[in-house]
């Protein structure tokens, strides 16, 4: 009796201490997600003037740029899946690599091969576990990402996909169709990431980055451009440097900046179920350090119990001896 | 007077914005000064280049900016840059070292950039670079 006493006591105390755990994760989750959301805010205004740039850029400049152009067989396909550094974040890494595996059924269905680029550690130990094959991952910035770390993964992005403009065209020396500059690209950029709708909703979407849709172009454009767009001509730019060589320069950091923009958002999504996993956890550690509690107290008043009716027989048994002398 | 309203904005933050009655940038054609009613216009900044925006009133407002863009339109000027700095929040002695390791670095194009970088927070900050 007195073993189960103690037994109940030692797992009362390592419960209470791991809810502290938890109850300290939740509220640097929680000091993180308002981080994480002035941050999203604080990088639009520059998305919105790139965008807009961008867009007056798209009716000057001639449009077949490699970033803007469909590439009629697109065989390979790279998608970049962005997943968070540490566990204990609810099923949000789950979600996001789900989300994943659907595209990519998607993708073989259509006959492209897709090629992986991984973000996050949890990513990269789901895909390494499985002994599947990735192209690149970046790890260690999830839950505070800095441009820096999108103009990485924009980089080597843009580039296989700079690389993949000759693939497949006819030549016979290298087998797999890499083209003349013998580097195996990829024809299509594709993004998995979780967007923060609100601090309850978070929902991985999966979106096309290359080629760029010129009609994505213009859901983007300022309504400030509006008023007047209708009533007068459009504005004629002057360029310099050219608008080719502008729109050459402007593309790439584009993509970096909705990468960089993807990122934002899965920070603070992973913020965000991180606090609710951390929230429920430390409920659930009271709750059963509670019926712990419980069960300690019964315990210790049987033990109690015994020890009296142990004296009470013992004293009865000595009176009883006593007597019979 | 007519102003122009000025945007500055680096990718993580919007860094400065205003009413200034002329901006001077370099862009990879030459030095290019704006002033209220200029022509629309989109360049891309020079790179180690330096923005000076001048306000209506007081100092000019000095800013090393990298990897940017300016565009020009009726109702302002919005600088686009990948970073940007003011120069009274350089920190001239870092500048200075982070343009010496790039130099030591050589020739690649990272240490380059990094070169140029220094150079332009340098310049922004009235030193030689």
């Amino acid at each position: 009796m007195a073993g189960s006493l103690r037994a109940l006591r030692r797992r009362i105390r390592s419960t209470q201490s791991t809810k502290k755990i938890f109850s300290a994760q939740e509220l640097i989750a929680g000091a993180r997600i308002v981080r994480a959301q002035a941050r999203v805010e604080a990088s639009k205004p520059y998305a919105r003037e790139i965008t807009r740039v961008l867009s007056a850029l798209a009716g000057s400049a001639s449009l077949d740029h490699p970033l803007l152009t469909e590439r009629t067989d697109a065989r390979r396909v790279a998608v970049l899946v962005i997943t968070s550094d540490r566990g204990f974040a609810g099923s949000y890494n789950v979600n996001v690599l789900r989300r994943t595996e659907e595209l990519l059924g998607l993708l073989r269905n259509e006959g492209k091969e897709p090629v992986l680029y991984v973000v996050g550690r949890k990513g990269e130990t789901y895909y390494r576990f499985r002994d599947r094959d990735f192209a690149d991952s970046w790890t260690g910035f999830s839950e505070q990402p800095n441009y820096s770390d999108a103009q990485e993964v924009g980089s080597t992005l843009i580039d296989a996909f700079t690389a993949g403009e000759d693939d497949d065209i006819a030549d016979a020396g290298d087998p797999r169709g890499a083209g003349a500059d013998g580097i195996l690209g990829v024809d299509e950029l594709h993004i998995v990431y979780t967007e923060f709708r609100s601090l309850l909703s978070q929902v991985p979407v999966a979106k096309r980055m290359a080629p760029l849709v010129v009609e994505e172009v213009d859901e983007f454009r300022d309504e400030r451009d509006e008023p007047q767009r209708t009533s007068e001509v459009p504005t004629s730019y002057e360029f310099e440097p050219s608008a080719e060589a502008l729109l050459d320069a402007l593309l790439p950091k584009y993509v970096t900046t909705r990468i960089y923009a993807a990122m934002l958002e899965a920070a603070a999504s992973e913020s965000a179920s991180r606090r609710r996993a951390m929230k429920s956890a430390s409920d659930n550690a009271e709750e059963l350090a509670k019926n712990l509690a419980r069960q300690a107290n019964q315990a210790r008043q049987a033990e109690i119990t015994q020890e009296i009716s142990e004296i009470v027989g013992g004293a009865d048994a000595l009176v009883s001896a006593g007597s019979d002398d | 007077m007519a102003t122009l309203q000025v945007e500055l904005v680096a990718v993580e933050k919007m860094i400065w914005s205003g009413e200034a009655s002329m901006v001077i940038a370099r862009t990879t054609e030459g030095e290019l000064g704006v002033l209220p009613g200029h022509a629309p216009l989109l360049g891309e900044l020079a790179p180690g280049g330096v923005v000076r925006i001048r306000p209506e009133s007081g100092e000019d407002l000095v800013v090393a900016a990298h990897g940017g863009f300016l565009s020009v339109t009726e109702r302002g000027v919005s600088i686009l840059a990948e970073t940007a700095e003011i120069s009274t929040d350089i920190d001239v002695e870092r500048a200075r070292e982070a343009l010496r390791r790039a130099e030591q670095d050589g020739d690649d194009p990272d240490a380059l950039a990094a070169a140029r970088r220094a150079q332009s927070r340098l310049r922004a900050a009235g030193q030689d670079a």
